[in-house]
């Protein structure tokens, strides 16, 4: 446990010693900003009933903040300790396998949310101009979070496992996104199947991301989602773990 | 299996993928020794040392660590381990304390004496002006010495150390030296070199590893008698090149002869002695009785650097030769 928190410590400063956190930050706070404008300007005059989350949700930069940040985020976990050799030093530690993939893990998840935390702000904003307290609904702002949160479990469970294939940062981070991508299109192929009623629509859509988040930021938390998130992120970290260990037997 | 052994090692094999890193290496190490590997690229050291420190395990045979199997109690046997990698690995973007005290609190020290620790391999390793600074900006001698005080933090039993002097400038590696001689004292220590002279001055036995297989095993000054115990014979002699020749020929224990010219009328010639005779007061009373001028009668040692190459040395070079 002391070594998962030291490691976890370790990760967590070593995104902003490497700039990469500031970057990714920075980044995000852009798209959020976009996003931002997008909307106040649709919300010019007409009345809306949805709720303000799920407006930002609506829009692109959404995902592209995902699809963009988990790779930038995860590159560099194993990918860089396995080229500069330092994963040598770290395995010779009294430290398990599974302590250094979750400490990985939960340094990249811990950056994920902090990249999201903006989006409170422009929430608040949004407030303080509206003059509508109701804008402003806790259940469904942490069911939002809550969903990003299993979304980046998952995205960065992905980078986890890709980072740990191989010891080049660059196609780290092209098989996260390769992946990530390939996930989230899957949602528009689901939209399209969705009124058939074979097996590949129900399949589909159970992994439709897309859906699945328009729940979260309505306020539904769905217990099918939750079991998603939770199994395939750690179907991802057994898959990293395994390849952690495969030094062993190669 | 007494307690006086640190590394005990049997039949240890390890493959990898179509290829035999190790073959059926055997040896000791016993407590308080230093112990060098030694050999050409390749020859397995690398392989061993990372079987020894449980970054990976061995295909077949035993390895022991303060009587602890690698294979089955490794995280006991890395708290009594303290590694260096070949090219000393380091987190280049952290400051040292930092970095020590990271890699003190990685292997299980509580904060307080992980604070204690770190203080004091400072000052140990001679990093007490560095200690604030971004190890990516150090130089080489320094990193060097951050990788030996993280290796030293959690006061292991055994340490061990791939290259530790590589890239290093000559009184770099005279300070390492220094430090690893220093080790010597309250820990066993198992390191391997390519710089025979280094080796010759710390280490109190020599494991030459050629190919996965150990060669030779001894103490640096047995393993120069073994090669035979005079070496070579050199003197230089005032006398006609014939004469010279004619005598070699005829002195019996002789094996075999190199004359070369030297300045003057001086000839410099090489002996080499067979079944290792001392040939010198033989050369002596020649020089005597012919009235020849000799100004230099030495014997040659084999360096280490000789046992190396004459071991090392692929077999097919040796059928040529």
């Amino acid at each position: 446990m002391r070594a998962y928190l030291t490691l976890t410590r370790r990760e967590l400063a070593a995104f902003f010693f490497s700039w990469i956190g500031y970057i990714v930050i920075a980044g995000a706070v852009f798209l959020m900003g976009m996003s931002f404008v997008t909307l106040v300007s649709s919300l010019e005059g007409v009345p809306t009933f949805l709720p303000i989350t799920e407006l930002f949700l609506r829009s692109i930069y959404f995902w592209l903040i995902l699809l963009f940040s988990a790779p930038v985020i995860t590159m560099r976990l194993f990918a860089l300790e396995k080229s500069s050799g330092t994963f040598e030093t770290l395995m010779t530690t009294p430290v398990s396998d599974l302590a250094v993939v979750l400490a990985k893990f939960s340094a990249a998840l811990i950056l994920f949310m902090i990249v999201w935390l903006p989006l409170l702000g422009f929430i608040l904003i949004l407030r303080y101009f509206a003059h509508d307290p109701t804008l402003f609904e806790e259940g469904t702002l942490a069911a939002t979070f809550l969903g990003l949160f299993l979304l980046g479990a998952l995205y960065m469970s992905m980078g986890c496992f890709a980072s740990s294939l191989t010891g080049n940062q660059i196609v780290a981070a092209m098989i996260t996104f390769a992946i990530g991508l390939g996930l989230f299109i899957l949602s528009f192929a689901a939209d399209r199947f969705a009124v058939d009623k074979s097996w590949s629509a129900a399949t589909l859509n159970y992994v439709c991301l897309r859906a699945q988040m328009e729940d979260f930021v309505q306020g539904v938390v769905d217990t099918r989602w939750l079991a998603f998130y939770a199994t395939s992120s750690a179907f991802f970290l057994f898959l990293t773990h395994r390849v952690v260990q495969s030094r062993r037997w190669r | 299996m007494t307690d006086e052994m640190m590394i005990e090692v049997a039949n240890l094999t390890k493959r990898y993928a179509g290829k035999t890193a190790v073959e059926d290496v055997s040896f000791t190490v016993g407590r308080g020794e230093i112990v060098a590997l030694l050999g050409p690229n390749g020859a397995g050291k690398s392989t061993t040392m990372r079987v020894l420190s449980c970054f990976m395990p061995a295909t077949s045979g035993l390895a022991r660590v303060a009587g602890l199997d690698v294979a089955t109690h490794a995280d006991e046997v890395r708290r009594r381990i303290g590694y260096m990698p070949e090219n000393n690995p380091l987190h280049l973007d952290m400051r040292v304390r930092e970095y020590l005290k990271f890699r003190a609190r990685l292997k299980g020290l509580t904060y307080s004496r992980a604070r204690e620790r770190v203080e004091s391999v400072i000052v140990q390793c001679g990093l007490t002006e560095a200690a604030k600074r971004i190890i990516g900006q150090l130089s080489k001698g320094y990193r060097q010495r951050v990788g030996l005080a993280d290796a030293l933090v959690h006061e292991p039993d055994l340490v061990i150390l791939d290259e530790p002097t590589i890239g290093l400038d000559p009184s770099q590696i005279r300070a390492v030296r220094q430090l690893i001689k220093d080790l010597g004292r309250r820990h066993t220590v198992l390191l391997s070199s390519h710089i025979l002279p280094e080796v010759e001055l710390t280490c109190n036995r020599v494991l030459i590893m050629r190919e996965g297989r150990i060669l030779a095993a001894d103490t640096p000054d047995n393993l120069q008698k073994g090669m035979g115990s005079h070496g070579q014979i050199v003197a230089e002699i005032a006398a006609p090149l014939e004469d010279l020749r004619n005598c070699w020929e005829q002195m019996a224990g002789v094996a075999d002869y190199e004359i070369a010219a030297a300045e003057g009328e001086y000839h410099r010639c090489c002996l080499t002695s067979a079944n290792g005779v001392d040939l010198r007061e033989r050369i002596f009373k020649l020089a005597a009785e012919r009235g020849w001028k000799l100004r230099e009668l030495s014997r040659q040692r084999y360096s280490l650097e000789d046992i190396y190459i004459r071991l090392t040395r692929p077999q097919s070079e040796e059928e040529v030769s």
